[in-house]
């Protein structure tokens, strides 16, 4: 039960087909939500499945579905979360779960690479390095999506994502926009082409569930609004 | 329950468009049959107004310019959202002004009739 030493938490167990599992777990001053899962597999049961890698904040593989929201579990403090003594753990959303709290993010990295989210050299090695102004127009667009640690956790929070499996999603999309910037980029007509097929950035609703639960607080939903003007654009200059 | 992710502004604005877009696409069809009864059929045309005077109509087509006003206002706000890459802060700025010059319109309409 929970009280003012612990707390009740609900853990997913299974796959696709699977229930809740109660654990009681001790509440520390300094805790996240993924210190509570690796207590639970270290204390309580040695078979519970997770990932993790830096507790810092910077690879990207903790994210979870904590009382239904997603986060990175090892930067969300489980005083944030914890309601009446109680939270509940679950694997990201809109990906195949593999395992309890482990999900298959291939959907999510393939999509990446499909949005062309990928270098396309301007230069050869042998080259001078090319000077990049930090104050241009386009690398500010540009820098503001590089920090994306490619979390899922704006893929876990999109509807659209949830309704047309096709979708690249907000990260790939935001990648997309990131290079289709980047003056180091030489081929801006592949990232549009590859941005406005059949799961393209049109897609989008601009529902912002992206932007709004982004733990580095990048906007994802503004990165596709630019590729939208920018296909736009595209369509009519190629017409005319 | 709504969702932990859906919690916030935007969704709900989402949603009522959503909502009032469907509405309107059903709603569209009719209001439509029924202006056809002004060419076709004049006096079938004044037993349906009298019909709408009645104050649980008049009720619902509030609701109807409502849906109206709210699908339109919401689709501009999409349409600015995307297309004119603005900072937040000039896109309230804008909302606000859209805002008060709609209700200062509005007001004027409702003493003209
Ligand atoms: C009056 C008849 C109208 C009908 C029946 C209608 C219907 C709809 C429907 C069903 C949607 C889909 C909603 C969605 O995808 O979430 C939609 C979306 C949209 N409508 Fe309308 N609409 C009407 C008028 C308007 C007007 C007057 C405007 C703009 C001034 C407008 C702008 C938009 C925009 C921008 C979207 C895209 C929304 C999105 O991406 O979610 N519509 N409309
Ligand atoms: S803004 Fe677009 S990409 Fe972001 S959550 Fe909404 S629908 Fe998904
Ligand atoms: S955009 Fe934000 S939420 Fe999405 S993968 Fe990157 S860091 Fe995670
Ligand atoms: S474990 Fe690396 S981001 Fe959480």
């Amino acid at each position: 039960m929970a009280n003012e030493t612990h707390m009740s938490v609900s853990v997913w167990r299974g796959d696709a087909v699977g229930s809740f599992q109660p654990f009681e777990v001790k509440v520390e001053d300094n805790q996240t939500v993924l210190d509570v899962v690796a207590w639970i597999q270290q204390y309580a049961d040695p078979t519970l499945s997770y990932r993790y890698a830096c507790r810092v904040g910077m690879c990207g593989s903790c994210a979870m579905m904590v009382n239904g929201t997603p986060r990175w579990t090892c930067r969300t403090h489980v005083k944030k979360v914890l309601v009446d003594g109680h939270m509940q753990i679950a694997p990201l959303r809109n990906l195949p779960v593999i395992k309890d709290l482990a999900t298959d993010m291939d959907p999510f990295f393939d999509k990446w690479v499909a949005a062309e989210g990928v270098h396309h050299p301007t230069l050869t090695r042998n080259d001078p390095i090319e000077a990049l102004d930090p104050a241009a127009e386009a690398r500010v667009e540009s820098a503001a999506g590089i920090e994306c640690i490619n979390c899922s956790v704006c893929y876990a929070a999109c509807d659209t994502v949830a309704n047309n499996p096709d979708f690249l999603g907000p990260a790939a999309l935001q990648r997309a926009w990131s290079v289709y910037n980047d003056s180091k980029n030489a081929d801006k007509q592949a990232v549009l082409d590859a941005v406005s097929g059949v799961g393209g950035c049109h897609n989008c609703h601009s529902q912002g569930s992206c932007a709004v639960h982004c733990p580095n607080a990048l906007n994802p939903m503004n990165a596709i609004a630019g590729l939208k003007r920018e296909t736009a654009r595209n369509f009519f200059k190629r017409r005319s | 329950m709504r969702r932990g992710y859906r919690n916030h502004t935007l969704w709900v604005a989402y949603l009522l468009h959503r909502l009032s877009g469907v509405a309107l696409a059903l709603f569209l069809p009719v209001h439509f049959w029924v202006l056809s009864y002004a060419l076709n059929q004049p006096e079938h045309l004044d037993g349906f107004l009298r019909w709408s005077e009645m104050g649980i109509v008049k009720f619902a087509e509030f609701g109807l310019v409502f849906l109206l006003a709210a699908h339109l206002f919401g689709g501009l706000r999409l349409m600015a959202l995307e297309w004119l890459p603005w900072t937040s802060g000039q896109k309230t700025a804008a909302a606000g002004a859209v805002a008060a010059s709609t209700l200062i319109a509005g007001v004027f309409l409702m003493r003209a009739i």
